[in-house]
């Protein structure tokens, strides 16, 4: 058990560390969370200058354009960008953690080289079109159908849940085309341009009050058969695949988010006298424990996968619930910090707090992560 | 960074298992339960194993190895419910002569109480005025002392790793009883609100297990609060879901549940309390360093 960095990785880091220092007084201010050409182009504009300095696409393989990084790489580079307070994947989260490298591992040749190198250099935006109205945790339930006619799948449906849709070029769409098999055996997944005709997009307001997601209707949309990647009815399996591509490193940047935010509440308390109650003061220090324990699960996880070369997978959905839970209690906590001011609207923490209220739904809910803990990792039988 | 066990490790912690599982079983842990008392043919064999001696650097006759081996062999214990003053004596080695060896059993004053005064050839601490108590754990016999003593950060740890070790095997009681005992027709394990209990029985033993081990590599009292709290958290809530889990036979003494709770409980008074972890790790929050 060795918690130390070699020496190359502590060079990598300095590197990197020396590199944020120069480039991020050089971004241009950031963009109004509602306009979202402007967020698009922020983001785009930071994904270009990671691929200047070649820090794009580290953690892809090197013949799919990325860089090849060791997961030890990746998470000093996730938590070095947090600390530093780098612009977050935002825009490019699709492309760059799910559609593209679905198609650097299930793509052909010609599929790779037309779709990963505007990933990697910010030229094109992804999103994905995954959940519906009635395949939320029950995916694979999904009805959006495509039919073959010559060259084309027409493709008609609904999508729900897809962030950045107003302003991507690409969907990573899954798609039914064959309604006979059983659920997980019929699925396609396509590239599907979003510019295409019979695309509409409505946004979805949250309960923060923003539209960070929409909603995308399908009406006879045609996507050449030519942007199917993997073979006909094996979407589910191509899907799957990819989820190896985290390797323990998901949520680094968070975890690094949480511990600052922690501090920051610790202050904020000290100065506005809320740090004489002992039980917050135990509160918050029983939130450094977890948080502290969280990073090394994280470290933990990341080892784990540099040294079986494969998928952490499913030791993902144990982290997940523990972090997901504890990033709500933290700002539970922070409320209890702000008092009645945890009512305004205009506390950062406040907003954060209704945000986080989402992590224990999104990317599969609480209840579905300790299904798969228990069916997959302890061996509990599948209900009925 | 190789935040895993070497291939040293596994084999200790496989050696300590099968040390453990051949030498206290179940059998052997339901005869301590039933005739009170330390075994020393076994404290002797856990001293030629060297489980007190682990630590200890070779030229001194010890094992040489460090915290993390330690941490392991603990976590072991826990797993075993293996009764003695374990972290007194393993501290003690080196200092109290016999102690490495197993041939003294050596108690030490943790707080306001003392593990198995009665049976110890050395007892470290001011144990004047200590009064017998009718111990929750039938296997950890305790006295209470006016004075209390301070905490050691390397008991507290050792504490951890031994709670840790206890909520791994609750997790797997659980478990095996969820896969096999059948009610409404079906395993109950099939059922989502015991598969959950289960499912966080794990979430809880892993975050434990990154603070432990992570502890145990940096030895920082911060680190170590962390794991104290965690593991505390991990082995009592643990034992009582699997408790939960068994029904009706988890309150039965013939269960080996009610063992682990009460163990759980024991260990948990050890050390600084809960408050004290809190504050410590509440305060670092507003130094420097923690930005």
């Amino acid at each position: 058990m060795d918690l130390a960095y070699t020496p190359e990785e502590e060079e990598f880091r300095a590197r990197l560390r020396e590199w944020l220092g120069k480039v991020l007084p050089t971004l241009p201010p950031k963009p109004s969370p509602d306009d979202w050409p402007a967020r698009r182009a922020y983001d785009l504009g930071w994904q270009r200058m990671l691929y200047d300095a070649g820090y794009a696409g580290l953690h892809w393989p090197v013949d799919a354009g990325g860089r090849g990084a060791t997961p030890t790489q990746h998470l000093i580079f996730l938590e070095e960008t947090e600390k530093a307070g780098a612009p977050y994947v935002g825009a490019n989260f699709v492309g760059l953690l799910h559609a593209g490298p679905t198609i650097a591992a299930e793509g052909t040749d010609e599929q790779r080289a037309r779709w990963l190198p505007p990933v990697l250099r910010g030229e094109e935006v992804w999103c994905q079109g995954f959940s519906e109205p009635d395949a939320g945790s029950d995916l694979a339930a999904l009805r959006t159908r495509a039919w073959r006619d010559g060259d084309d799948y027409v493709v008609s449906g609904s999508k729900i849940w897809t962030s950045h849709a107003e302003v991507a070029d690409w969907c990573e769409l899954l798609v039914r085309t064959d309604p006979e098999a059983p659920k997980h055996r019929g699925i396609s997944w396509l590239a599907m341009p979003m510019d295409a005709p019979g695309i509409t997009v409505r946004p979805l307001r949250t309960l923060a009050g923003s539209t960070e997601f929409a909603e995308v209707f399908l009406d006879e949309v045609r996507v050449p058969v030519a942007n199917r990647v993997g073979p006909e009815n094996d979407g589910w399996r191509v899907t799957m695949v990819t989820l190896s591509f985290e390797r323990g490193t998901a949520f680094v940047g968070e975890v690094v988010a949480s511990r600052r935010v922690l501090g920051e509440l610790a202050r904020e308390a000290r100065k506005n006298g809320r740090w004489d109650d002992p039980a917050l003061r135990r509160r918050l220090g029983r939130l450094n424990a977890e948080f502290r324990a969280l990073w090394r699960l994280t470290q933990w996880n990341v080892s784990e996968s540099e040294r079986t070369e494969g998928v952490p997978g499913i030791g993902g959905s144990v982290f997940k619930l523990r972090y997901s839970h504890a990033r709500q209690e933290l700002y539970d906590a922070a409320a209890e910090v702000l008092g009645p001011e945890s009512l305004d609207l205009s506390r950062e923490w406040t907003l954060d707090r209704l945000s986080s209220l989402s992590y224990t739904i999104a990317a599969g809910t609480s209840q579905i992560q300790r299904n798969i803990v228990a069916e997959r990792i302890l061996g509990l039988p599948k209900g009925r | 960074m190789d935040f895993q066990l070497t291939d040293d490790q596994r084999a200790l912690r496989t050696g300590v298992r099968e040390l453990l599982t051949g030498r206290f079983g179940r059998e052997q842990l339901r005869a301590a339960v039933d005739t009170p008392g330390l075994d020393r043919a076994l404290w002797r064999e856990l001293g030629e194993a060297g489980f007190f001696a682990l630590r200890l650097p070779e030229a001194d006759g010890g094992v040489g190895l460090g915290l993390p081996e330690a941490v392991l062999a603990f976590e072991e214990a826990g797993r075993a419910l293996l009764p003695g003053p374990l972290v007194a004596t393993h501290l003690a080695a080196g200092e109290v002569p016999g102690a490495a060896t197993g041939e003294r059993v050596v108690a030490a004053v943790d707080g306001t109480l003392v593990e198995w005064l009665d049976e110890a050839d050395v007892v470290r601490g001011d144990v004047t005025g200590a009064v017998a108590m009718r111990s929750a754990d039938p296997l950890t016999p305790l006295h209470r002392v006016p004075r209390a003593a301070p905490a050691d950060p390397v008991a507290i740890l050792l504490t951890a790793a031994e709670q840790l070790g206890s909520a791994a095997r609750t997790c797997e009681l659980a478990v095996q009883h969820a896969r096999t005992r059948e009610q409404f027709g079906q395993p109950i394990g099939a059922f989502q609100a015991v598969k959950h209990l289960c499912a966080e029985m794990l979430v809880r033993v892993e975050v434990a297990r990154g603070a432990v081990y992570a502890a145990a590599v940096t030895a920082d009292p911060l680190d170590i609060a962390a794991a104290g709290l965690l593991a505390d958290e991990a082995a009592g809530q643990g034992a009582r879901d699997c408790l939960q889990v068994h029904g009706g036979m988890g309150f039965t003494w013939e269960s080996d549940v009610h063992l682990h709770l009460k163990r759980a409980w024991v260990r948990a008074r050890r050390g600084h309390s809960a408050a004290d972890a809190e504050e410590a790790l509440a305060e670092d929050l507003l130094s420097p360093a923690a930005r």
